[in-house]
């Protein structure tokens, strides 16, 4: 029964992950673009959350209605006004612009709402749950697990039956050729990115409900964005569900042996999967 | 040749004579010496940022009054010396610390250095004090982590860091006088971090474990986790299986709060919470809401501590009312002990037979017998060199009125500490 708790707890834990890992696995896919800066990214939303529920009085939940829209359009705009400029053949310019970025969102934040760990306060859903059997579901995770799944169906549907999700297929496949076509490359990338960060926005808001963020709590949440979107597969979504679920499993089970072996699990798992299949678990055919 | 060398005056050492006469003015001028009134630094390391800025939300208020009394200067050897205190934050990072640290004595120069709030303050402090051979005055962190985790050799002490506080064993003693006579199962969940602080209360020698044990207290110990996890579900499971009515640890407030959220999702609640170092301040209390009220505590100050400021001569109830007036924040802990540190360097200064010689500021530190506004400091009293201990008492958090206080409820230990309230049981 102890291990099954350890499995299903380390699914909904995986959730959370899924979420961090979705809008990564997105951008990557679309433009082939690696964001260094994606955690940080995780931390301002959160941040974004924590001024709207202050400044309006509104639950972290509710903030989401603002903060997911505002998110998108941070994207969009980073993407027309700075991400585009360095996109072509090389994958590094991209790669050190994110990565300064990160620097930047980090320090401004710091300099924003100090160091001290803040926390979202969403009131009694918190500590609500769910019996089934022995074991107890929060109603929290159960929410965050739900999202995530609802997310990653959204964004494949989106992806495989709409016209934007076209544009992104085709700008993915050839960018020269969609251009032809007539698709606005830069306006195209700044969409996916606009996407990502909506995503990225609702993670932040369940990372700040879970736990206490501050400004360098990012590269943290990077780590394990990027061993979920590589243990599934690059630019696989639904492998980055699976991802998010496998490694989430993998600390919880290992700390089912031993509580200091919670994070080293986890780590231990993706390097495994790494060794094994170098190109993650399901990895798209055309990669 | 000889006599001719000796009898002229070359270029080179006309220029070298002649400049260093011209010179002489200044620089004597700048040794304080032959100030009219020397100024003696202290450095001051405090983490006011980061996860243990809680610890630091009084800094201001203390450091204010303390600069007020300071202006006045203090009187050593029959002349005024100006004291002048040089603050910075470790952003509680321990390599901050150390940096900040070393910032103060190279750059600053600092005469004396104090540093208050957790190992992963004072340790990496006073290593840079004892390696740069700078007095080092050090609180607010048990004195275990401090010692052992410094290395330190009860034979021999160390030479330039001393640190007053309570140890481990005072608080195992404080919170078993808390737990006893309350009818609960005497089964006891653990959760201690892998931090300096965890590993010293969960060690097997000389934690809290053995203590337990002697106490006949079953503790259910899973090991040691990574701070900041997401995830304590199988704590909470452990806990539950063995039947733990009391959960005892060492946890930052962060941690504290996935933990608690997530036992209420599992539904695992015992009947007393006493954790150390995460429940200290009333802001984590109130970011708890109603599950925070009878959650209990260590106290080692509060505003009914029955003494008083050597340096302004204030109760403890007014030095923390004051703070309370100031900002209109409820009082906290470490606001009597970041005062008993500057008391200990006035009294320090007022009493070092030079203070020019870093030797006689370290003899004035051991000859210290005060009594501060923490209690009776002395450092030819301690459990071993270079530590003296302050009183140590258990307390839980209750409803007052709109807001929430501290109720000091088990002082057999120091019984001129009164009892405020009784403890209550969590369910």
């Amino acid at each position: 029964m102890d291990w099954a708790n350890a499995v299903i707890q380390g699914v909904l834990l995986g959730g959370l992950y899924a979420l961090f890992a979705a809008g990564l696995s997105l951008i990557f896919g679309v433009m082939r673009l690696v964001n260094i800066a994606h955690g940080d990214l995780i931390v301002l939303s959160a941040y974004l959350a924590l001024t709207v529920t202050t400044a309006l009085g509104l639950s972290p939940l509710l903030a989401l209605i603002i903060v997911v829209p505002g998110m998108g359009l941070i994207g969009y705009t980073l993407q027309r006004a700075i991400l585009n400029r360095t996109m072509g053949e090389d994958l590094l310019p991209p790669l050190l612009v994110t990565f300064g970025l990160s620097v930047i969102i980090q320090n401004a934040l710091l300099m924003g709402y100090t160091a001290d760990p803040q926390n979202l306060q969403a009131g009694a859903i918190e500590v609500a749950s769910v019996e089934i059997g022995a074991i107890a579901l929060g109603v929290m995770p159960l929410i965050v697990f739900g999202t995530a799944v609802v997310v990653i169906a959204g964004l494949q549907w989106m992806f495989y039956h709409t016209a934007l999700g076209r544009a992104f297929r085709a700008t993915s496949d050839r960018q020269d050729i969609a251009q032809l076509m007539g698709l606005n490359r830069a306006h195209i990338f700044g969409l996916a990115m606009g996407l990502s960060l909506a995503v990225t926005a609702l993670a932040g808001v369940f990372l700040g409900i879970r736990t206490s963020f501050d400004p360098a709590a990012g590269s943290a949440r990077l780590i394990f964005g990027f061993e979920a979107v590589i243990i599934g597969g690059l630019g696989n979504l639904w492998g980055t569900l699976a991802g998010g679920v496998i490694l989430g499993v993998a600390q919880t089970v290992g700390a089912k042996i031993n509580p200091g072996y919670q994070i080293l699990a986890g780590h231990i798992v993706f390097l495994l999967i790494l060794a094994v299949r170098p190109r993650g678990l399901f990895p798209r055919i055309d990669g | 040749m000889k006599t001719l060398k000796h009898s002229t005056l070359n270029r080179r050492l006309f220029l070298a004579g002649s400049s260093a006469l011209l010179a002489a003015p200044a620089i004597l001028r700048s040794t304080r010496a032959y100030a009219q009134t020397p100024t003696l630094r202290v450095g001051h390391v405090s983490p006011r940022t980061g996860v243990f800025a809680g610890f630091a939300e009084a800094d201001d208020y203390v450091l204010d009054a303390i600069s007020q009394r300071f202006s006045a200067g203090i009187e050593n050897n029959g002349r005024t010396w100006a004291i002048e205190v040089i603050s910075k934050d470790s952003q509680s990072n321990p390599n901050r610390a150390a940096e900040v640290a070393s910032q103060l004595i190279l750059d600053d120069e600092v005469d004396i250095i104090v540093a208050a709030s957790t190992p992963d303050v004072v340790n990496p402090v006073s290593d840079q004090a004892e390696l740069n051979d700078v007095p080092c005055i050090t609180t607010d962190c048990p004195w275990q982590p401090y010692f052992f985790g410094r290395g330190g050799n009860p034979a021999e002490g160390f030479r330039n860091t001393f640190h007053f506080f309570w140890g481990l064993e005072d608080v195992i003693g404080a919170f078993l006088d808390m737990w006893g006579g309350r009818g609960v199962a005497p089964i006891i969940g653990g959760l201690f971090p892998n931090d300096a602080d965890g590993n010293a209360w969960g060690d097997p020698e000389l934690g809290l474990p053995p203590a337990l044990a002697a106490a006949g207290y079953n503790l259910i110990d899973p090991g040691r986790y990574q701070p900041m996890s997401d995830d304590f579900s199988n704590y909470i499971n452990a806990f539950k299986e063995a039947g733990c009515e009391i959960v005892t640890g060492n946890m930052i407030a962060p941690d504290f709060g996935t933990f608690w959220s997530q036992a209420a999702q599992q539904g695992f609640n015992p009947k007393i919470v006493s954790i150390g170092k995460a429940l200290l301040f009333p802001s984590v209390i109130q970011g708890l809401g109603e599950r925070g009220i009878g959650l209990s505590s260590e106290v080692w100050w509060s505003p009914s501590h029955p003494f008083n400021s050597s340096l302004t001569g204030a109760s403890s109830a007014e030095l923390a009312n004051g703070y309370t007036a100031q900002t209109g924040r409820p009082w906290t802990q470490p606001i009597g002990f970041k005062h008993a540190l500057f008391e200990v360097v006035a009294d320090v200064v007022a009493r070092s037979a030079d203070l020019e010689d870093p030797d006689a500021t370290l003899d004035a530190i051991r000859t210290t017998d005060m009594n501060s506004i923490v209690g009776p400091i002395n450092w030819a009293n301690g459990p071993v060199p270079n530590v003296t201990k302050t009183p140590l008492v258990a307390g839980q958090w209750q409803r007052e009125g709109d807001g929430i206080d501290l109720k000091i409820v088990a002082n057999s230990a120091a019984p001129n500490i009164p009892t405020t309230g009784e403890l209550m049981l969590l369910s």
